[in-house]
């Protein structure tokens, strides 16, 4: 309780320093004043820890790929968030969470003031819910960075981070969060912070990426059998890992949307299913490879927390320990699936965010402690689990498989195997990502 | 026995070392090198910037052989090398005057 009062009162100081608003700043100012002045600033901070995700996926897409491509998987990390913050704002936003139809909002592009007025997003300011949501969008676009590493020319990735958080991200969003069909069914689907809508999206998004582009020259030898590439930088990549293990933080507890008594809990089961995927899945390698692969460890970490994203809110303690530890498993066998199919996914992003993103999603159904099977409470959950997880799969894959296909008859989508062989940095960006004294000499 | 020593451009590697390999050469080694040649530097761009790179990257591929071979293996790396493409690099031959195996002490062609 003394605990509680203590964060109140640091809250409501922080409020008065930081808006600094005279109307809030007076004395006598309501409960409700202060609560939403906490709200604000809780989902402020969430949605910074969540940009501080893409810190995350540049390391880890970086570190699981190879030196002589780093500039170039750095720059698409850099630009899909720069591109995405713009095209969320200009179009994505509106249709999102705009007013419209169960398809698509029509309304409120530009972030317009006068559709998104106050109290549309209860009380969170149109700002901060804005901030929030473009930072997950970008959360969808960056995740088929990876799996199209080392071989995508920059410019049509560049187009395609438009595009996806332009039209094709926001219109799932509507669809779950913004009011759109999902959200209206009898038992509405449940994504609370996006296991389908934002990671599933972007690894169904990264598998037709990965599909159109093909395999990366060597990662195939002549009968067909995969042949590992080992990325440059282990500790790169775990230290992404961590970065994304801290973002999830904002991520899950910041989805509550509000400064109340569930963030803790969801903040619990986020970390849980983390930890548990990290422990199933070096187990799991473990026993089937002889060795504790560092690299397969953190897909395993990244495997439960997109499992646990969904239900993040609507499961106990166990039930995130369940989610997290079989997504650890099911990670480890997709990824080698994944390649054992002829599908060149450098980083594992289809494996970890489209396959346990739809896996955390229907689990939901199972172990919502309301309105799950397990808890005795029928197959209606589970129902629209599934149609939810279908549907944004069939919608994904054929729209982005159209975008990709569409980029590959124009400008092209793949770099000219000499390119690809010397490392996309010089072609693409005009010098190396290392050592640029080194080749120089003179 | 001779030394056929090749520097090659390095995405030419794979191809060399599978070529070679076909004609049952039993060992390679490379190097990676930088250096100019009749291509001169090249020019990459920072920040807007131009920079001169005046050594560019190579691999330096060196494989010993009967001397009956040589002009096979010579033949094989300067056919799968070249890209026709300025850079492509330079083969020589040089005599070799001893060869042991360590781990056994074979000497001469027997430790090829």
């Amino acid at each position: 309780m003394k605990r509680r009062l203590l964060f109140i009162g640091t809250g409501a100081m922080l409020a008065t320093l930081l808006l600094a608003a005279p109307a809030l700043a007076q004395e006598g100012m309501t409960a409700d004043a202060v609560q939403a002045t906490l709200d604000n600033i809780w989902v402020l901070i969430a949605a910074v820890l969540v940009i501080f995700m893409q810190a995350g996926f540049a390391l880890v897409e970086a570190g699981l790929t190879r030196a002589k491509s780093v500039a170039n998987i750095m720059m698409k990390n850099l630009m899909d968030f720069a591109a995405g913050v713009l095209a969320f704002a200009f179009t994505g936003f509106a249709i999102a969470f705009g007013s419209g139809n169960g398809f698509m909002g029509t309304e409120g592009w530009f972030l317009n003031t006068n559709h998104f007025s106050d109290g549309y997003f209860g009380t969170l300011s149109l700002p901060t819910f804005f901030i929030f949501q473009v930072a997950f969008a970008a959360t969808a676009a960056t995740i088929v960075s990876g799996a199209m590493a080392e071989r995508t020319k920059f410019k049509s990735y560049f187009v395609y981070s438009f595009v996806i958080t332009a039209l094709i991200y926001p219109i799932v969003v509507h669809w779950v969060w913004g009011g759109g069909w999902l959200s209206t069914l009898s038992t509405p689907m449940t994504d609370f912070a996006g296991s389908t809508v934002v990671h599933s999206v972007g690894g169904w998004a990264a598998l037709m990426g990965a599909i159109i582009l093909g395999p990366r020259i060597g990662k195939y030898d002549k009968d067909g059998k995969p042949r590992a590439i080992p990325g440059h930088s282990i500790p790169f990549a775990i230290i992404g890992v961590f970065i994304l293990f801290i973002g999830w933080f904002g991520f899950n507890p910041g989805s509550e949307l509000a400064a109340d008594s569930a963030v803790s809990a969801i903040a619990l089961t986020t970390l849980i299913a983390g930890a548990a995927g990290a422990v199933s899945a070096t187990i799991t390698v473990w026993l089937k490879t002889g060795f504790p692969d560092v690299a397969m460890a953190g897909n395993g970490v990244l495997a439960g927390l997109v499992g646990i994203t969904a239900g993040t809110a609507a499961v106990s303690p166990w039930g995130a320990f369940i989610i997290g530890a079989l997504a650890g498993i099911l990670v480890v066998f997709s990824v080698f699936f994944i390649d054992g199919v002829g599908v060149d996914d450098p980083v594992g992003a289809i494996s970890v965010h489209g396959v346990c993103g739809a896996f955390g999603t229907l689990m939901v159904g199972f172990l919502a402690t309301d309105g799950g099977l397990f808890y005795g409470d029928g197959f209606a959950l589970l129902g629209s689990q599934i149609l939810g997880v279908v549907s944004v799969f069939v919608f994904v894959t054929i729209t982005t498989g159209a975008l990709f296909y569409a980029l590959k008859a124009t400008i092209g989508l793949r770099v000219p195997a000499e390119e690809e062989i010397e490392g996309l940095d010089v072609v693409e960006h005009g010098a190396p990502g290392y050592g640029i004294d080194t080749t120089a000499l003179a | 026995m001779k030394l056929v020593t090749a520097v090659i451009k390095p995405h030419k590697v794979d191809e060399v070392k599978d070529a070679l390999r076909a004609i049952g050469v039993k060992g390679i080694t490379i190097t990676e090198v930088k250096g100019f040649g009749r291509q001169g530097g090249h020019t990459e761009t920072y920040r807007g910037a131009e920079y001169t790179v005046e050594f560019t990257p190579k691999v330096k591929l060196e494989v010993i052989v009967e001397e009956a071979d040589t002009a096979a293996v010579t033949d094989v790396i300067q056919t799968t090398a070249s890209t026709g493409q300025i850079g492509d690099g330079k083969i020589w031959v040089t005599p070799v005057e001893g060869l042991t195996r360590i781990r056994t002490g074979e000497q001469g062609k027997d430790a090829i």
